[in-house]
């Protein structure tokens, strides 16, 4: 089983609060700004991610999701994350 | 079908049962405890739902959240509990639910005394609550006419969506007299699928319903309050009543006098009918709609002097007599307050010592 | 290893009014997930409150009512009489539930009415800008306690929990908060064992949840936490106060 963190970025209110309990210090929050002009919080490190969701239980906006997806495409998006 | 004698606050209670109406909330209060008294016992009976609530602010907010989730509720109290009812009512009026109010009025203002009075006139027909609503608001003058006013105040609180009040008083209340519950009266159930919250699976939909009078966006509100007063208005065209009182020849005096007060200007107008006097009455039975056209057209009679508001408060609803004949006669206000009844001797004076 | 992680149903799909930070929302979606889990959307009704929450029918997808200030226990109360079968909560505040509408809450919770009352305690008046509530802590500064709250003058913050747990009526009343994951996730257990106790018909819930609120307490939301955690809960006790099989 694969998953997919997913942080909605116009939704995030950049409160910081997933930050300050992620285990595996995988967030931060972003210097770029939303439209609603929040700075957000995005994953920093997501290939320390462990899908715990800690950071989904803590945020108030639902803001942030973990879906499942196949393990190809886990496979791929991870090598596109470390492209960037 | 046979008459019963019944306690005027026991017939206003039974008639809500007829009228299909089983949930009651009240909080006691003189002179009409005797309503919650009997639901008590009644209710049961039928599988209806009785709560003495903690206080009649309370009580309003049961009824509201009963009546907004689609059932026919009752309340009944006394003018002071009438006033801490005002803010709920103010709220149903704005959510456009349905219920029925009984004020069985007593004299004020403050505690005030536990006899009758009319002194909550201008509670009942120019808001005792906040903001721009009306209630549609019938006053008895007997036990009989208080049964079918409360069997018709359900469908008409569903058919404008809006809460209904029957102004009684203690007289009417604590008097025993003989009635009957006709069949007719009584409203069938109306669907009340579109807006209330009584649960989606209920509805067999996957649309919520939402009750609420929160409208921060001035054009929302502005426009509910416009949609508010298209229904008040539609009263005024649809439910004004008035009886009228040896008016069918010409008379030299007109008398506007409701509930109670207009049995003791009754008897008044038969003994100075007796002296050669001729006296008209134009009873207004709905409140709110005021009898605003009858009353001119009473007053504008040819033979017609002079028009007295006789009432049992310091002169509120002469305020709407005065509107109503418009400066084509003089108006007299009379009237005791107080828990004080005045007698037909008393109006026989007021009426002479104005008409010679 | 790992978990997925969604919107519930319950719970509408949009932006909340909530400042950043602020408790209300993780609040929210306990209740909307508590709801999605037992299966009664259908015929589940909210009473909104007047307070920050006062829209929070815009974040829900099922029946709700707008309540009065203080009001709401009294609406649930007529709800739940005429049609036991809904399943009714209220959702209150500091100024709704412990100040103007404390007579309708301990009524209520006496009659043991089979309602849920979830209880937003974050010791201020948020929506009208930071006054004090009966919930304020001593010498905390709101904008009508500007120099700190003076128990000598407006005496201790109220202890609803206990207050209502001192009635005799068999019901359930618990204290959590939203301070973290681990004290959220005990908060969600707490409110759907009052749901549950509800769709028993058994008797009156009530789940008091120390919030924060890091606007009005000048405070960013992480700082927010540890204060509501070093001030309020040494006070405001964590626990359950009352269950119905007690009496």
């Amino acid at each position: 089983m694969a998953y997919e963190h997913n942080i909605d970025t116009d939704g995030c209110k950049g409160c910081g609060l997933c930050v300050s309990v992620c285990p595996k210090n995988v967030l931060e929050i972003s210097n770029q700004v939303n439209v609603k002009g929040y700075f957000p919080a995005y994953q920093a490190r997501p290939e320390d991610c462990i899908f715990c969701a800690i950071c989904c239980t803590m945020c108030p906006d639902v803001a942030i999701t973990i879906s499942e997806i196949e393990e190809e495409a886990a496979a791929q998006k991870q090598t596109e994350d470390q492209d960037e | 079908m046979s008459k019963v004698l019944m306690k005027g606050n026991e017939a206003i209670a039974e008639a809500a049962v007829r009228a299909g109406c089983l949930n009651y909330f009240a909080y006691p209060i003189t002179p009409q405890t005797e309503v919650a008294e009997y639901l008590a016992k009644r209710l049961p009976e039928v599988g209806g739902v009785f709560l003495q609530g903690e206080s009649e602010v309370a009580v309003s907010y049961m009824i509201f959240g009963a009546s907004a989730c689609g059932e026919r509720v009752l309340t009944t109290s006394s003018s002071p509990g009438v006033s801490l009812m005002s803010e709920g009512i103010s709220y149903i009026t704005a959510a456009e639910c349905p219920a029925v109010f009984v004020n069985i009025m007593r004299g004020g203002p403050g505690l005030g005394g536990i006899l009758p009075s009319q002194a909550d006139y201008f509670q009942s027909t120019k808001g005792g609550g906040h903001g721009d609503y009306r209630l549609l608001c019938m006053a008895p003058a007997s036990v009989q006419e208080a049964v079918e006013m409360v069997m018709q105040a359900f469908g008409l609180a569903e058919k404008y969506r809006n809460p209904v009040m029957i102004l009684g008083d203690g007289l009417i209340g604590q008097m025993m007299e003989p009635v009957e519950f006709p069949e007719k009266f009584k409203a069938k159930p109306s669907n009340k699928d579109d807006w209330a919250t009584n649960g989606m699976d209920t509805r067999k939909s996957n649309k919520r319903n939402l009750v609420k009078t929160l409208y921060l966006n001035p054009e929302e509100l502005n426009a509910h309050n416009l949609k508010l007063k298209a229904k008040y208005d539609r009263m005024e065209r649809e439910e004004t009543r008035f009886e009228s009182y040896n008016m069918e020849g010409d008379y030299t005096a007109l008398i506007v006098s409701y509930g109670t007060m207009s049995r003791v200007c009754r008897t008044a107008i038969d003994i100075l009918k007796a002296d050669g006097l001729e006296v008209g009455m134009l009873r207004p039975q709905s409140l709110f709609p005021f009898p605003v056209k009858a009353i001119y057209e009473a007053a504008a009679k040819q033979s017609c002097e002079v028009v007295f508001s006789i009432e049992m408060s310091m002169g509120q609803m002469m305020e709407d007599v005065e509107r109503s004949v418009c400066g084509l006669r003089p108006v007299h206000w009379y009237g005791k307050c107080g828990g004080e009844v005045p007698t037909p001797e008393e109006v026989m004076d007021v009426v002479r010592s104005i008409v010679k | 290893m790992g978990k997925t992680f969604k919107r519930p149903e319950a719970l509408a799909d949009t932006t909340t009014h909530y400042c950043p930070g602020c408790t209300h929302g993780v609040a929210h979606r306990l209740v909307a997930e508590v709801i999605d889990e037992l299966g009664i959307r259908g015929r589940t009704v909210g009473i909104a409150p007047v307070g920050c929450a006062v829209l929070m029918y815009n974040y829900f997808t099922f029946d709700f009512q707008e309540a009065a200030h203080g009001r709401a226990p009294a609406m649930a109360t007529g709800i739940k009489r005429v049609r036991p079968d809904l399943v009714v909560f209220t959702y209150q505040g500091d100024g709704d539930l412990a100040s103007i509408g404390l007579s309708e809450i301990v009524h209520a919770a006496n009659r043991g009415e089979k309602f849920t009352t979830i209880f937003i305690n974050n010791a201020v008046y948020g929506m009208t800008g930071g006054q004090m509530a009966p919930t304020t802590m001593p010498e905390q500064r709101t904008t009508t306690s500007p120099f700190g709250r003076k128990t000598e003058f407006t005496g201790m913050p109220i202890k609803v929990a206990e207050l209502l747990a001192a009635l005799t009526t068999p019901g359930y009343i618990t204290r959590q908060t939203l301070i973290s994951p681990k004290y959220i996730n005990r908060s969600k257990k707490a409110i759907k064992k009052a749901f549950q106790y509800q769709l028993e018909n058994r008797c009156f819930s009530l789940v008091e949840l120390i919030s924060t609120c890091p606007t009005n307490w000048g405070m960013t939301p992480i700082d927010a936490l540890k204060w509501a955690e070093d001030k309020m809960l040494p006070y405001f006790k964590l626990g359950d106060y009352k269950l119905p099989e007690e009496n």
